[in-house]
């Protein structure tokens, strides 16, 4: 069973083809990385399943919904890129608003907090927080309703070697519980950590494969070589 | 729409407000500071006072009101809690219904104070009850967020939105029949002044200064301001798209 069906997605932004025809699905329980150089259409493509970026071709169908279509509005979380948080209110205080929008009761803002180590900075004006923890208190809004689909757009940019192997600890038990998640990234050595990974080059998917089946493929010694052998002999 | 998004929304906008202390301190004190001044300005001219007061009354609200949402709702929309927001449950009347219902209570207490100070401190002689001037003056309010609201959408930075004030407010404040009467005025003059909604806010003011009961002139004031908002409200919620490029 596919969590995401996506066919013939094309978008076009200012008159530029941004993102070129892309078919793929997604599974549950699978982290699928979404990989690829900046400006490469990452970010579009995740708009597109979230139903915030207009302009979009294709058909999308996210738990047997069209993308975008109010059933699926707690039950698929996203993650911007930049902190959707506000600054001027504390990290609990933006949780329980979130949790007010999503529905969600009130014992999972403990729980998040756990979830993204935040447990000791509950009272703390977010404006205050580190960049690393802004959003760490972004993706905790996005789990409140316990999402059976997280899109998360580069979560882990600016986080320390040992938060960024705790949040992906934390997407392998969400995965092991049966989320599907699609992340984006520009770091090589987080692609090993998933199941799946999708490499998107100027609109267009270069490759689609396991880590190890990417490493065979190209016979690099690790995915940072592979990704230049793709990008090499797809130019 | 659901009552506790709404609710949810008003706090939350409340709290970041009540954390402002400067703005909160602005919004209180200016009004009251502005009205004191100007009762000395007139100090040998008491009528005078008592006919500009009343329009001021209705003036304040609406302009801080403006400003504050229009800043409020464009930093909405570029720290991209807005666009979070509309990728979950939320309805954009839970959104919008929020912001008035907050500054709806800003504007009561803002309106109270300066009434306050006005009507008895400074002894502004207005003949309507006290109460019909702070509900005239929450709808003038309400009319300002209203606006600002629906401006914010064509701003692109804070720059922009603080510039639509001169642009949107003071050209209303210049036709709205306080620097001169809208009976004198150029037949085109008065034509734009009479779809400004500006104007039916300091009529409303300038009827409760004259008379004791409400007369029908300040009933029809009443409806054209919390008309002019209910629209400027769905102009607003068209502005809020889902989608966007």
């Amino acid at each position: 069973m596919n969590s995401v069906e996506v066919t013939g997605l094309s978008v076009a932004r200012g008159g530029r083809q941004v993102l070129h025809d892309l078919s793929f699905t997604l599974q549950p329980g699978q982290i699928t990385g979404l990989l690829g150089p900046s400006g490469c259409g990452k970010t579009t493509l995740m708009r597109a399943l979230v139903g915030v970026q207009s302009n979009v071709r294709g058909t999308l169908r996210i738990l047997g919904e069209p993308a975008g279509s109010p059933g699926l509005r707690h039950r698929v979380g996203y993650v911007t890129q930049a902190p959707a948080v506000y600054g001027d209110l504390s990290v609990e205080e933006n949780l329980v608003y979130f949790a007010a929008v999503l529905g969600a009761p009130h014992p999972r803002i403990a729980e998040v907090l756990v979830q993204v180590d935040l447990g000791d900075r509950r009272t703390q004006l977010v404006q205050s927080l580190s960049g690393g923890q802004r959003a760490r208190v972004s993706l905790a809004t996005a789990l409140l309703s316990a999402p059976e689909v997280l899109v998360l757009d580069e979560p882990t940019v600016g986080l320390d070697p040992v938060l960024r192997r705790d949040l992906w600890d934390l997407f392998g038990r969400l995965t092991d519980a049966g989320a599907t998640i699609l992340v984006s990234s520009h770091v090589m050595d987080e692609a090993v950590r998933c199941d799946r990974l999708l490499l998107l080059r100027e609109g267009r998917f270069v490759a689609d494969d396991t880590p190890a089946g990417l490493l065979r493929k190209t016979g690099a010694g690790d995915l940072e070589g592979a990704f230049l052998t793709i990008a090499e002999s797809t130019r | 729409m659901s009552a506790r998004v709404t609710l949810a929304t008003a706090r939350r906008v409340l709290t970041q407000l009540r954390r402002d202390h400067r703005t909160m301190a602005l919004l209180l004190v200016v009004p009251c500071v502005l009205l004191t001044l100007l009762r000395y300005l007139y100090d040998d001219q008491p009528a005078v006072f008592d006919r500009v007061g009343g329009p001021l009354l209705a003036l304040f609200p609406f302009t801080t009101m403006f400003l504050v949402t229009s800043v409020a709702m464009l930093r909405e929309r570029m720290s991209g809690t807005l666009e979070r927001l509309l990728t979950t449950p939320l309805a954009k009347g839970d959104l919008l219904f929020g912001y008035a219902l907050a500054f709806g209570v800003v504007a009561v207490v803002q309106t109270a104070l300066a009434s306050f100070v006005a009507l008895v401190l400074l002894g502004l002689d207005l003949a309507a009850s006290p109460a019909l001037v702070v509900l005239l003056a929450v709808l003038d309010a309400l009319l300002g967020m209203a606006l600002g609201l629906f401006l914010s959408a064509f701003a692109r930075s804070e720059f922009q939105a603080v510039q639509f004030l001169p642009a949107f407010v003071l050209p209303q404040l210049l036709l709205c029949g306080l620097f001169a009467p809208r009976e004198a005025m150029a037949a085109p003059l008065r034509w734009l002044s009479d779809v400004m909604p500006l104007t039916y806010a300091v009529d409303g003011m300038q009827e409760l200064a004259a008379s004791s009961e409400p007369t029908g002139a300040f009933v029809r004031d009443l409806v054209v301001v919390a008309g002019a908002s209910l629209l400027a409200l769905a102009l607003g919620a068209a502005t809020l798209r889902r989608e966007s490029a």
